[in-house]
């Protein structure tokens, strides 16, 4: 996650421009990021990806309404092309292809909502450190730099560990609450180079308070990057809660795909040969991470000139 | 020098005390009481019982005192080494079921970061711009660092284990053997570590690769290494120099993600039923021994912390430019 952070540099020099005047550079500069967005494999491939993931967290519990957690009390079933068993079942008969799907649905949740938080939050304290500086900047360099460094998934341990009824929000709002601290950094050491810059002086001299530079002529000149932002903290989400609910701190009466892996691993599926149990959400995680991923360092090079590879 | 550490020291102690504070917290804090779900444990308590052991519990635990001596006495046995007792080991204390867990997980720590760093970035820098290295090793790095470690693990040992026979499937050495100074012993103790040392070194390898790959491009184009082959430097030495530059970051890096890679050891402990402060978390989430999982994690967090001391002090090691800085020049 982190390795990847550091592939996030200034912003463009066009994005300045487009922000700034709305005639034609502005055309020509949209035109050509149209051109760049369309021509670059790694964005056009991941994005696919993800469509077709999302349209099966979105339409699979619609298209094949099984309750992801209903046994049957029938033995496990192979894959097959048969309605209700694409997927195959468990070991107590429930559909995999419900749980995968009904699962899917889940991480997303987690991812968009977690993340969202997570770059709310790193947004507000890096916005605020690198504008204002002196011991504003102290202070919240400190808090940033002890979040920084606890591990994020002890403390959700030791938190989840006490909730005796756990949701997909909780959930997500924890891991929101501890992943921000390096979004913060980052944002931080953007908006320091970016202060000094005229057009914050002219806009500080026309009489604008304090957040409306920050909202108005900060943010849009580093919009690409919060965007980059967000997306790595909506795949680390993703990570970070299969990881607490295959320690078997996931939602109590749902399912996500961590749980899956928890219960196939529990249920001894490995040593069965049940492999259709645990291969899925593996592979779901892997699919929108990877194309999260994939898809930040697409954006990366179609808004930053000097990394097209031409 | 004395300040630069001094701040950074200054920076993990307050660390801890937050971490501490946190962790002693929240059994406080938290909706729910703990001592509640202790005494619903035991089922059939008429209701005079049940109030007697409850407050029984919250003798033991110290949970009558005012908030303000609880911390108080929290601190005091903290400092102690006193971790409390645990209800999974039938009695022992917490610190001594830690100590005999820590040296499997940092058997499997230490090598995996220590060579998926070195493969990693070797070849991430072998890849920058080389159009079929960069297209072979690069999608393989992005699926790598997107896999769930724990499912790698579990992939691994269907397949290793269960289907090919290669490795033994679980524990940390086989259950007919007793831990003696012997070669046979010795050798079915690296029979266990390989197959969850590997799923950690995957993982950890893609994230390094494509880290320093993204990195060496950032440097070949940047001024210093035009300016290089405009004077005519052969590649071998521009690509010499962008390394040595890109490697920084990845040493900061690798600071960043201490936490991520702990918590990766963690699940795929627990995957291989490993004996180590995985496989202890576990237990103690099962049998709600909420005193281990507070030893574990504090202990956890200063593993972590120390680690970072080591990673600054490394980097002070092989960044000229703080050296310098730090003696009061200018770099």
């Amino acid at each position: 996650m982190t390795a990847a952070t550091g592939t996030l540099t200034e912003p463009s020099p066009a994005i300045d421009e487009a922000q700034k005047a709305p005639t034609p550079p502005a055309r020509r500069a949209r035109g050509e990021f149209l051109f760049f967005t369309l021509r670059s494999k790694k964005f056009l491939v991941s994005v696919t990806i993800l469509l077709v993931l999302i349209c099966i967290a979105v339409l699979g519990p619609i298209v094949d309404p099984t309750d992801p957690l209903a046994q049957t009390g029938l033995p496990e079933r192979h894959p097959s092309l048969e309605l209700g068993y694409w997927f195959g079942s468990t070991y107590f008969g429930e559909d995999v292809f419900a749980q995968f799907a009904n699962g899917l649905r889940a991480s997303f949740f987690v991812g968009l909502l977690g993340g969202g938080l997570a770059a709310l939050i790193g947004m507000v304290v890096g916005f605020v450190a690198g504008y204002r500086g002196g011991w504003i900047d102290e202070i919240l360099n400190m808090v940033t730099n002890v979040f920084l460094v606890i591990p994020t998934l002890a403390v959700l341990l030791v938190i989840t560990s006490y909730l005796q009824a756990r949701g997909v929000l909780f959930e997500a709002i924890f891991i929101g609450i501890t992943s921000w601290p390096w979004a913060a950094r980052a944002i931080r050491a953007q908006t320091f180079s970016l202060r000094s810059r005229e057009f914050i002086d002219l806009a500080k001299l026309s009489g604008r308070s304090g957040w409306k530079v920050i909202v108005f002529e900060i943010a849009p000149n580093m919009s690409s990057y919060l965007f980059l932002t967000y997306i790595l903290l909506f795949g680390g989400a993703i990570l970070i809660a299969a990881s607490l609910d295959f320690i078997g701190l996931g939602p109590t009466g749902g399912i996500s795909l961590g749980l899956m892996m928890y219960n196939a691993v529990t249920w001894a599926a490995p040593l069965l040969g049940i492999w259709w149990w645990f291969i899925p959400p593996g592979i779901g995680i892997i699919a929108t991470v990877g194309s999260l991923y994939v898809m930040n360092v697409g954006l990366d090079e179609i808004f930053n000139p000097k990394l097209r590879d031409i | 020098m004395r300040r630069y550490f001094g701040r950074k020291l200054f920076t993990y102690l307050l660390t801890f005390f937050v971490a501490a504070t946190i962790d002693w917290m929240i059994p406080r804090f938290m909706p729910g009481d703990p001592v509640a779900v202790l005494v619903a444990k035991t089922n059939g308590l008429s209701p005079t019982a049940a109030r007697a052991m409850a407050n029984y519990y919250y003798n033991l635990f110290g949970l009558n005192q005012p908030l303000p001596v609880q911390y108080l006495n929290f601190w005091n046995s903290l400092l102690h080494g006193n971790l409390g007792l645990s209800i999974y080991g039938n009695g022992t204390p917490v610190i001594d079921m830690i100590w005999g867990a820590v040296p499997y997980t940092l058997a499997l720590l230490i090598p995996a970061i220590l060579l998926s760093w070195w493969a990693g970035n070797t070849f991430g820098a072998l890849a920058a711009r080389r159009k079929y290295l960069d297209n072979t090793i690069l999608p393989v790095g992005y699926i790598l660092t997107a896999t769930p470690y724990m499912w790698l693990a579990i992939v691994l040992s269907f397949v290793l284990a269960f289907s090919l026979r290669i490795f033994p499937m679980a524990g940390g050495y086989g259950f007919n053997l007793e831990p003696t100074l012997t070669w046979l012993f010795f050798t079915d103790l690296v029979a266990h570590w390989a197959l969850p040392f590997l799923s950690l070194f995957l993982v950890m390898f893609g994230g390094w690769a494509i880290g320093m790959r993204n990195m060496i491009i950032y440097e070949l184009e940047s001024d210093y290494s035009r300016y290089l082959a405009a004077l005519g430097a052969p590649q071998g030495l521009i690509r010499k120099y962008a390394f040595r530059n890109a490697m920084l970051p990845q040493i900061t890096g690798l600071a960043l993600q201490l936490g991520v890679i702990v918590a990766g050891a963690l699940v795929t402990e627990i995957v291989f039923s490993y004996p180590g402060l995985g496989h202890l978390v576990f237990a103690a989430i099962q049998n709600e021994d909420y005193f281990l999982l507070q030893g574990i994690f504090l202990f956890i967090i200063i593993g972590v912390l120390a680690a970072n001391f080591i990673v600054d002090i490394v980097y002070v090691m092989v960044d000229p430019r703080t050296r310098v800085a730090m003696r009061g020049g200018t770099a």
